[in-house]
């Protein structure tokens, strides 16, 4: 048996892959699982701020790969969460210092350590992506409800299934629900609609997540946040549990919440 | 009442769009390819049957992740290509 290797990717940058990988690591290790998230963006190396974990750094995926530390070396402990465990990208300019097999090899010495493996996929579909997607159990694909970024995951979803890697989840990032109700966003259904896979997540835009960031403190640490609480949930959906989406609509303030009724 | 004077909200916008490059990018169809499609598929089907040029459906539809190519195609009616 032994850990879950989940890979989360989206195609388009920026729609909150590294964000993601965060508080789900967060999320999963918060309900008491042996967490690992691997940093899969070699020479772009963004989980390890993200986490808060960026002066911890020591060795690097590549330092195991290349036999420089022993795998146990180069997993960094979170300073919140005693389980949570990261192993940062490296800085080198070489791409090509990592291989699909090599993380396998890396994925299956990490399946007997913890119960989840969690890999930070790089944007696009080459060498990182193609890294990133090798070992996994189980793709999740972020995207926003937008359309550059709902194109390219439609991209992503195909080459997952032409690879043979299973339909992949989707995770909704950023929807911003009063944009949605004026119908000038594209809202969970649409994208839904558009890309025809399974959902297992929406979460709202939330400035609290840039505060989050800005402190190396994932949101999902967090009790009161929105987009924190939607995270949780994914997490917990992928250890199985069915949970309901959660109601986007009720942290709207009292004056749209009257005029919604004034428009029924 | 008057909606159909304001500018259609720009979600429908998107959505239209994406459902429209998403046909393409997935069957790897460019819009020029499709329209040589049907000039073949039409000219091969009148070597057999007469058929009702100004009637004829093609395109693509989506059916969850896969698409499908829908012809709806009539055919002249014999009778009438006889009589005529």
């Amino acid at each position: 048996m032994g850990a879950q290797v989940v890979t989360i990717t989206s195609g388009k940058g920026g729609v909150g892959k590294t964000t993601a990988v965060a508080n789900l690591g967060v999320a999963l290790a918060a309900d008491g699982a042996r967490v690992v998230c691997i940093d899969g963006d070699i020479g772009l190396r963004n989980l390890d701020i993200v986490m808060g974990l960026e002066n911890r750094i020591v060795y690097d995926v590549v330092d195991v790969i290349e036999g420089r530390c022993r795998l146990r070396q180069a997993m960094i402990r979170d300073k919140r969460l005693p389980e949570l465990f990261l192993i940062p990208a490296a800085q080198t300019r070489d791409k090509t210092a990592v291989t699909p097999s090599d993380m396998v090899r890396l994925c299956e010495e990490l399946r007997g350590e913890v119960d989840w493996v969690l890999i930070d996929s790089p944007a696009g579909i080459e060498r990182g992506f193609k890294n990133s997607i090798a070992a996994a159990d189980r793709v999740l694909v972020v995207t926003n409800p937008e359309i550059s970024a709902v194109r390219d995951a439609d991209r992503v979803i195909g080459i997952l299934e032409a690879e043979e890697k299973g339909t992949p989840s989707l995770i909704i990032n950023r929807l911003n629900t009063t944009m949605v109700r004026q119908h000038d966003m594209l809202s969970a259904e649409d994208v839904l609609d558009l890309l025809a896979i399974k959902l297992i997540g929406v979460v709202p835009e939330d400035e609290g997540v840039i505060v989050g960031t800005n402190r190396g403190n994932p949101v999902a640490l967090d009790p009161k946040s929105r987009a924190g609480q939607a995270f949780r949930n994914i997490a917990k959906r992928l250890s199985g549990q069915d949970v309901p989406l959660m109601d986007l609509d009720s942290n709207s303030s009292l004056w749209t919440r009257l005029t919604n009724l004034g428009r029924k | 009442m008057f909606d159909f004077l304001k500018p259609k909200r720009s979600a429908a916008s998107a959505k239209e769009r994406l459902q429209l490059v998403l046909i393409h990018d997935r069957t790897d169809l460019t819009p020029n390819e499709l329209e040589a499609l049907k000039d073949d598929l039409l000219a091969a089907i009148s070597r057999y049957v007469d058929i009702e040029p100004g009637a004829v459906r093609i395109g693509l539809e989506r059916d969850g992740r896969s698409q499908r190519l829908i012809a709806d195609i009539p055919l002249r009616s014999t009778v009438r290509r006889r009589s005529g």
